[in-house]
């Protein structure tokens, strides 16, 4: 008996001692290292529970392998026919429940001062950006500054490299040390942007606005993926988050809003553009934002996203091509783009889909055509 | 009783042909039926699990569509739910429940039939719902899961209406079949049974029943809802017409969550069975267990929110749906307990039965475990829709519905046929389907921490070691399936002649009427009740 006492006590003990140690937190296998307060406290409650679940599967484990090795009828062992009227077996369903109730409790409370803090209702904040899910990427708004961003898959990558599908041609750029509210809406189907190290998740649902916070502690690139099914192209809309200084983040944000003006100033000009700037401008912007279901060739996905090479709405009548851009197709998932592009990539978008992949049209679509249409 | 002997030899063996099986009111062809159909639908839907398995095996997406994959993913789930462990469950009642409680059939023989038939039907549209994509016209593969959550379930083509239509015609056949397994239940049992002198497998079976007749109506109704947004100009779910999205998770989920219970339940009554009889020794707390399956039936039915922690709702239902969910671990933990405290101080063997009925406790254990980590609300904000999720439901519903089910096979087979089955190759099957059953899904607690989410078709190569060994994992998890298949066709045609009671221990602690008759048992179990002291 002593010999299985010492067992049990040093199983405990390097159970104890594995779950404390740095190597496990810091594992790879883990939640990653949290890089914002709340999402640190979330992993200790992580690690907490993680600590209690193992210990609690060592003593059923041990009690079961104990009577595998000792209960056996090919051992001699007489089955005690009336242990189920002992004290315990008489006791054991207030027993039980009772212990069972106070794990839950600590549990409980070790989840309760987190709780309080992510369903803070007044939270402060220094500044929000909205994230807006769409199939398949993501859009961000800074409210304070206006900037909008549009963040796309880095298409380049292969499965070998390190950031295949979790890299994009236009991270999310935020200051450190800085209380953000975050808003999270969708315009198509519910996405959920989570990027484990700043931020919990929360769904992006239609009609609804949700909310999260982070404070990111340290400069650096912190990665991410939609995490609520979205259809086809699930897999393939990452998040990056590049978290800046204060001062470059405030630099940076002069830069782009001063870009911006100058962009709204180019497509509200009243200057005629030739199908060349146009094809190439349309090129680009078809690139980011409809390849993901129209696909590069223009042929789409047979049965699933309508080609439009060759098609119907591509060579034919322009003002329907525009109004399909702008206003989308209801019941499909074919978004509204009016409030997304400006005239200019909108005329540019549809300039380059009536000439390219031999839909020879020889249409030149300006801005003011589109701005008619709006 | 001569008059009744006459009587049985006159015209009671069963009908010849076809008509047999198509036209029968028979509990245990029935139960035949059940069974054949859930074991030839386990391999339709382990057949999706081994492609889903190969797409994951390295990153890039290597056979098909994305879409392909995500109704790979739904089809897997479906099946296995509805079609593989809610029919076999029905059928081990069927089988067993009549002769337990010494009755001479199901109380409603002729619904009985109409709730399996109803089965095949369903199982068509399903596979229709796979093949329509293919076809010119039909539309987009269902990419939802089998969650179907708006709006992405009303954006996908006619598949949808194929599924939709599915789960009715499954909804009607468990009501039924659930029906008929409770009146049964209440009214059938011979002189002397009591319902606390039932076998356990009868209690864990009149809770199954009683909470499928409460939840399968919702899930009906809300489906029906998605077809009137999919089809008839209605916004239940739209919020563009002042619907709401989340409506149909609260629906889904208030039926979802009691359906894990659905599937759990048999098997607990089936370990309630077989852990007695193998430890020779009563079950531990017979009283405590039908409570808490009392308080497990009541918890689950206001419980279902925990799977939405992440739609936002507000601290209050938050933190109910928290504490409800915590408190399962007491009806749960003191079920463990009980077969815990059976196997205690037993005389114990380990024929195939009990190896799994062990397995599943401690795995079932562990399931419990991470189901607590999964519970408190902001470490699930980080689990949610990762991995982890997936690892914890697999523990919960392999072990505790699945293997209880195989587990049950072996315990019955005998019965059921007259032969034995092959004792070592049952051993064989139970360490190689146990031991790749852990490879595949326990690694997968680990990248599901590390971030990679559930139900994407691609990843990123930082979780490429261990989806590597999942696969692997999962290729002979398949494969052991074979050898159970194998196994039971074996028995069948023929074995060691199995005595009236091939347990030694079998009547340990309950009337265990079933083991009285012969093996295998007459086509009509019980012509006059027998009495039970």
């Amino acid at each position: 008996m002593k010999s299985i006492k010492n067992k049990i006590a040093g199983l405990a003990g390097m159970a104890g001692l594995l779950l404390s140690s740095e190597v496990i937190a810091k594992s790879k296998y883990n939640l990653p290292e949290p890089a914002d307060p709340i999402v640190q406290q979330i992993f200790d409650v992580h690690m907490v529970t993680s600590a209690i679940a193992t210990i609690i599967m060592i003593i059923v484990t041990l009690i079961i392998v104990y009577s595998l090795i000792v209960h056996r009828k090919d051992k001699g062992y007489v089955a005690d026919q009336n242990f189920h009227k002992s004290w315990f077996g008489r006791w054991a369903w207030l027993l039980v429940p009772l212990i069972v109730l106070g794990i839950d409790f600590s549990i409980a409370k070790t989840a309760h001062k987190t709780m309080e803090t992510i369903y803070d209702e007044h939270p402060e904040s220094d500044m929000t950006v909205k994230i807006i899910g769409s199939q398949w990427k993501w859009s961000y708004e800074y409210m304070d500054s206006g900037i909008k961003l549009t963040s796309n898959l880095n298409r380049d990558l292969t499965p070998k490299d390190e950031f295949y599908l979790r890299d994009v041609d236009q991270p999310l750029i935020l200051p450190v040390n800085t209380k953000i509210r975050l808003l999270h809406t969708t315009t198509d189907v519910l996405h959920n942007w989570w990027v484990p190290q700043i931020a919990y998740k929360v769904d992006a649902i239609p009609g609804y606005i949700t909310e999260t916070r982070t404070e990111i502690l340290k400069e650096g690139t912190y990665r991410g993926q939609c995490a609520e099914n979205c259809g086809t192209g699930h897999a393939f809309m990452p998040i990056v988050v590049k978290a800046v200084s204060k001062d470059e983040f405030a630099k940076w944000q002069e830069e782009q809003v001063a870009a911006a003006a100058a962009a709204a100033a180019e497509a509200s000009s009243d200057k005629e553009w030739t199908m060349e700037e146009l094809f190439a401008k349309g090129k680009e912007h078809y690139n980011k934002t409809c390849v993901a279901c129209h696909q590069a060739n223009g042929e789409g996905v047979p049965g699933v996203f309508p080609a439009l090479k060759g098609s119907a709405k591509a060579t034919g009548d322009v003002k329907v091509h525009i109004q399909t851009v702008l206003n989308g197709v209801s019941g499909t998932a074919m978004a509204a783009w009016k409030d997304q592009l400006n005239d200019l990539e909108i005329a540019a978008i549809i300039t380059y889909e009536r000439n390219a992949w031999g839909n020879n049209t020889g249409d030149v679509v300006q801005p003011k055509q589109v701005a008619a249409e709006r | 009783m001569s008059t009744d002997i006459a009587h049985e030899e006159h015209h009671h063996g069963p009908p010849k042909g076809i008509g047999r099986w198509l036209f029968s009111t028979n509990h245990k062809d029935i139960g035949t039926m059940y069974l054949v159909f859930a074991l030839t639908m386990l391999f339709v839907g382990g057949a999706s699990a081994m492609y889903i398995r190969a797409e994951l095996f390295m990153p890039g997406v290597q056979f098909m569509e994305p879409d392909f994959y995500n109704n790979m993913v739904t089809n897997h789930a479906l099946i296995m739910v509805f079609a593989v462990v809610m029919p076999a469950a029905a059928g081990l009642a069927n089988w067993m429940i009549p002769m337990m409680i010494g009755a001479p059939d199901m109380a409603l023989p002729r619904l009985n039939n109409l709730s399996f038939w109803l089965l095949p039907a369903a199982a068509v549209m399903l596979i229709l719902s796979t093949v329509v994509p293919f076809l010119p016209g039909g539309g987009s593969a269902i990419n939802t899961g089998w969650t179907l959550y708006p709006p992405l379930s009303i954006q996908t083509g006619m598949a949808m209406d194929f599924a939709i239509f599915t789960v009715h015609i499954l909804g009607v056949s468990s009501i039924l079949a659930s029906i008929n397994i409770v009146v049964t239940i209440l009214n059938m049992r011979a002189p002397g049974m009591t319902l606390f002198k039932m076998p356990m497998f009868c209690w864990a079976w009149l809770f199954t029943g009683l909470l499928l007749i409460i939840i399968a109506p919702v899930l009906a109704g809300g489906v029906t809802m998605l077809l009137f947004d999919r089809h008839f100009g209605t916004s239940f779910f739209d919020a563009a017409g002042g619907g709401d999205p989340v409506l149909f998770q609260h629906l889904f989920w208030f039926f979802g969550h009691p359906e894990v219970y659905v599937l759990l339940l048999p098997s607990i009554g089936v370990l309630a069975m077989i852990i007695p009889t193998f430890a020779r020794k009563p079950l531990f707390g017979y009283n405590s267990l039908v409570g808490g399956m009392a308080i497990l039936f009541t918890l689950g039915l206001v419980a279902w929110a925990h799977h939405q922690y992440t739609v936002g709702m507000a601290a209050g239902p938050t933190t109910w749906f928290m504490i409800i969910t915590i408190l399962i671990s007491i009806p749960v933990g003191l079920m463990l307990l009980n077969f815990m405290m059976t196997m205690w101080r037993g005389a114990m063997t380990f024929e195939t039965p009990m190896l799994f009925a062990v397995a599943i406790v401690l795995m079932f254990s562990f399931a419990g475990v991470t189901g607590i980590m999964l519970a408190v609300v902001p470490a699930d904000l980080e689990y949610h829709d990762s991995m982890f999720v997936v690892a914890h439901f697999h523990y919960a519903l392999i072990p505790g519905a699945l293997m209880g089910l195989l587990a049950a096979a072996f315990y019955w087979l005998p019965k059921w046929t007259g032969n034995m089955y092959d004792e070592r190759l049952g051993k064989i099957f139970f360490w190689w389907n146990v031991i790749s059953f852990n490879i595949t899904f326990f690694p997968q607690h680990f990248y599901g921490l590390a971030g990679m989410p559930r139900r994407i078709v691609d990843y990123n190569p930082a979780f490429a070691d261990l989806n590597m060994i999942s696969s692997l994992g999962a290729f002979a998890y398949g494969l052991s399936h074979l050898l159970f298949l194998y196994i039971v066709i074996k028995t069948v045609r023929g074995g060691v002649k199995a005595g009236n009671k091939p347990w030694e221990g079998a009547q340990i602690g309950t009337p265990g009427l079933e083991w009285d008759l012969s093996s295998p048992p007459p086509f009509h179990s019980f012509t006059t009740p027998p009495v039970v002291k």
